[in-house]
């Protein structure tokens, strides 16, 4: 039962976190639908079932912060408050995306957003969104910068060096490892020396061991808006892990065969963050009609979204030797 | 007029840089406290302490990151690698994130930053802490490349790359650190892209970067004393960008080309300018275009060994008069 007494978020919050994961569930559907009518091309890494972690920190965080995410980022993006048509746009190769189709679904950048990019080689992002929390202690200004990654990172040489760095110089920074059991199509315990692949690596950098349900959206948003507050006052980095589960396979060519029918079934009926979220709204009396106008609200915003993708037009190829440089352009010799 | 040396060029151009701009900052290993391990960054911690001068942990990947992290935010970090062979351990972050970037972002996104490195060999330091490695960087789209030859190039282009808007990356070579040069001036500015004539000739070209420019030059003097030839000797300064005007009006001139390069033979940057002078200059020229190189094989350590694998002076003077007179 829930303790509507002593409600912490309140309802306003709820409908907001609410309609931000609603939104990434049905803007990652989209996409699903998009490319099996091959509108979008090259691959794909689905967050469908890991929203409320994105979701969460979308709430929590503040105009002017900075977000790193990884190439499994439409969420994340759109989480900062990155437009729909910007998104699936990219992801289709239009000139409305947000890079006018030059980094494509692995790359999303959403500067204005704080979003700083989402990076395909596993661990690298977590060096850079030290330098902009670095950056932030140089200018005395109170920005945090949080990182997203997933289980898989934790075995890569650059996330042991960037825990390392942010803690000896007590940086203002979020390191979220949403562990979603599997790194790409191997049992992340298999090949991991222990048992929470984050979070037990969190005192060998003297960081707090932090582990959440990243499927409870309230427990998500409380444990996001800790982390955060600490980055804000100065008081250094934390490291969450965040355990959550794929509901598609780990990328476009990936049925996800590998895992247990059970298992599958287990996360998708019983532990679906948005399925669950609907519920508890209702258990704190919020009404069923807003619940319903919010959903309403947003699947007419993707479907205007894919509209206007659709109908941008497609880059123009002397977009190819643009933006090497910041003259604009891509000449290496006079 | 003071006598400075290309080692004292580099601590002052970093601290000039320093003065001129708060937006700049230095980080690297031993680079505070112990004044960088070649002495090069002595006294920048005393003048401008723990927050600007930042001593970091062996994390090279760590390092660059959180110089590109800050350079994306508008900050103009001046990363240290200690030394260029070490670029392999960071590679990721130079070639895929501080190169792409931009790029990829549709240009949302500056990193104007600089990566200073010890390059090269006469050390006798082995394989893994010789390497002349600009080659590395120039076939990667998005990275300045910056080799100077001299301690009036170090202030001149550091001041550059420090304001240039794109990553630069400025290879310092080790055998240089002790080169003197009297410099009248030393805030100086010198655009990256701008090749330099070390001496002037027009019986051949001779191209060259860094420590193979300087022995260029030693070499062009020999042959103008004692072997009657005029050679053109161009240091490029920068690999990226190219000044591919410079080289084809000299060759123009001469019709004789000669790349000198530290680097194993094969995709060394020799083979690109030579691609592109058959490209611009076929008609010019009286010859093929040869390519002084090290031999394809990791830099040995022993004295004798190491000195015979990087062309000397006396192979460029040779070489020279076997292309010209046949001998």
């Amino acid at each position: 039962m829930v303790d509507k007494l002593n409600d912490d978020i309140g309802e306003e919050k709820r409908l907001q976190l609410w309609e931000m994961m609603l939104k990434l569930r049905l803007v990652e559907k989209k996409a699903y639908d998009l490319f099996l009518q091959n509108l979008i091309k090259g691959t794909s890494h689905l967050a469908l079932g890991q929203e409320a972690i994105a979701g969460a920190f979308g709430v929590a965080l503040k105009q002017g912060d900075y977000t790193f995410c990884t190439y499994r980022g439409h969420a994340h993006t759109l989480a900062r408050g990155s437009s729909i048509e910007g998104v699936l746009g990219e992801l289709m190769g239009r000139q409305c995306g947000l890079m006018k189709g030059k980094g494509g679904s692995m790359h999303l950048t959403d500067v204005d957003k704080g979003v700083m990019g989402s990076y395909a080689i596993i661990g690298a992002h977590l060096t850079i969104a030290n330098g902009t929390a670095l950056a932030s202690k140089y200018n005395k200004t109170n920005e945090v910068s949080v990182c997203f990654f997933g289980d898989g990172t934790t075995n890569i040489g650059a996330f042991h060096e960037a825990l390392n760095m942010a803690k000896i110089w007590n940086l203002p920074i979020v390191f979220v490892c949403e562990n979603n059991l599997y790194m790409e199509y191997t049992p992340i315990h298999e090949v991991t020396a222990v048992e929470h692949p984050a979070a037990d690596r969190a005192g060998a950098y003297d960081l707090d061991k932090i582990i959440v349900d990243g499927n409870d959206a309230d427990e998500m948003l409380r444990t996001a808006e800790k982390a955060i507050s600490k980055a804000r006052e100065g008081k250094g980095p934390s490291l969450i892990e965040a355990k959550t589960y794929r509901h598609s396979g780990h990328s476009r060519a990936d049925p996800g065969k590998y895992r247990p029918d059970e298992e599958v079934k287990d996360w998708m009926e019983n532990k679906d963050p948005i399925k669950n979220y609907r519920a508890k709204l209702l258990d704190f009396n919020i009404n069923e009609k807003i619940i319903s106008e919010i959903e309403e609200k947003i699947k007419d915003q993707v479907e205007k979204a894919t509209e206007i993708s659709m109908a941008s037009p497609i880059p123009e190829i002397k977009e190819i030797y643009t933006d090497v440089w910041a003259n604009g352009g891509s000449e290496w010799h006079n | 007029m003071a006598q400075l040396t290309y080692r004292a060029s580099v601590s002052l151009a970093i601290a000039q840089s320093m003065r001129k701009d708060q937006k700049v900052f230095f980080i690297g290993e031993d680079v505070g406290a112990a004044g960088g391990v070649f002495k090069a960054t002595v006294g920048l911690l005393e003048e401008f302490g723990k927050e600007r001068v930042m001593d970091a942990p062996i994390s090279e990947q760590a390092i660059l990151g959180a110089a590109m992290g800050a350079a994306m935010t508008g900050l103009r970090p001046i990363a240290e690698i200690m030394f260029s062979d070490f670029l392999a351990v960071c590679w990721d972050i130079v070639a895929n994130q501080i190169a792409k970037t931009r790029y990829m972002s549709d240009g949302q996104i500056n990193i104007p930053l600089v990566i200073r490195t010890a390059n090269g060999g006469g050390s006798k330091f082995g394989a893994q802490h010789s390497q002349s490695l600009e080659n590395w960087s120039m076939m990667i789209p998005g990275l300045k490349v910056v080799a100077p030859s001299c301690p009036s190039d170090v202030l001149g282009l550091m001041d550059s790359a420090v304001k240039d808007p794109d990553p630069v990356i400025f290879y310092e070579h080790k055998s240089l650190y002790a080169f003197k040069e009297e410099i009248e001036q030393t805030d100086l500015s010198i655009p990256i892209g701008e090749a330099n004539t070390l001496h002037e000739g027009k019986d051949i070209t001779i191209i060259g970067l860094a420590l193979m420019a300087q022995r260029a030059k030693d070499a062009a003097l020999i042959l103008k004393d004692k072997h009657d030839i005029n050679a053109k000797v161009i240091d490029l300064r920068s690999l990226v960008p190219l000044d591919l005007q410079t080289i084809k009006k000299s060759v123009i001139e001469t019709g004789h080309v000669m790349t000198v390069e530290e680097n194993p033979r094969l995709c060394g940057w020799g083979a690109e300018i030579s691609s592109l002078i058959s490209e611009h200059c076929f008609k010019n020229l009286k010859g093929p275009v040869t390519r002084v190189t090290t031999p394809h094989v990791p830099l040995p350590s022993a004295d004798i060994l190491e000195d015979n694998t990087i062309p000397s002076v006396e192979l460029i003077v040779n070489e020279v008069i076997k292309k010209l007179k046949g001998e």
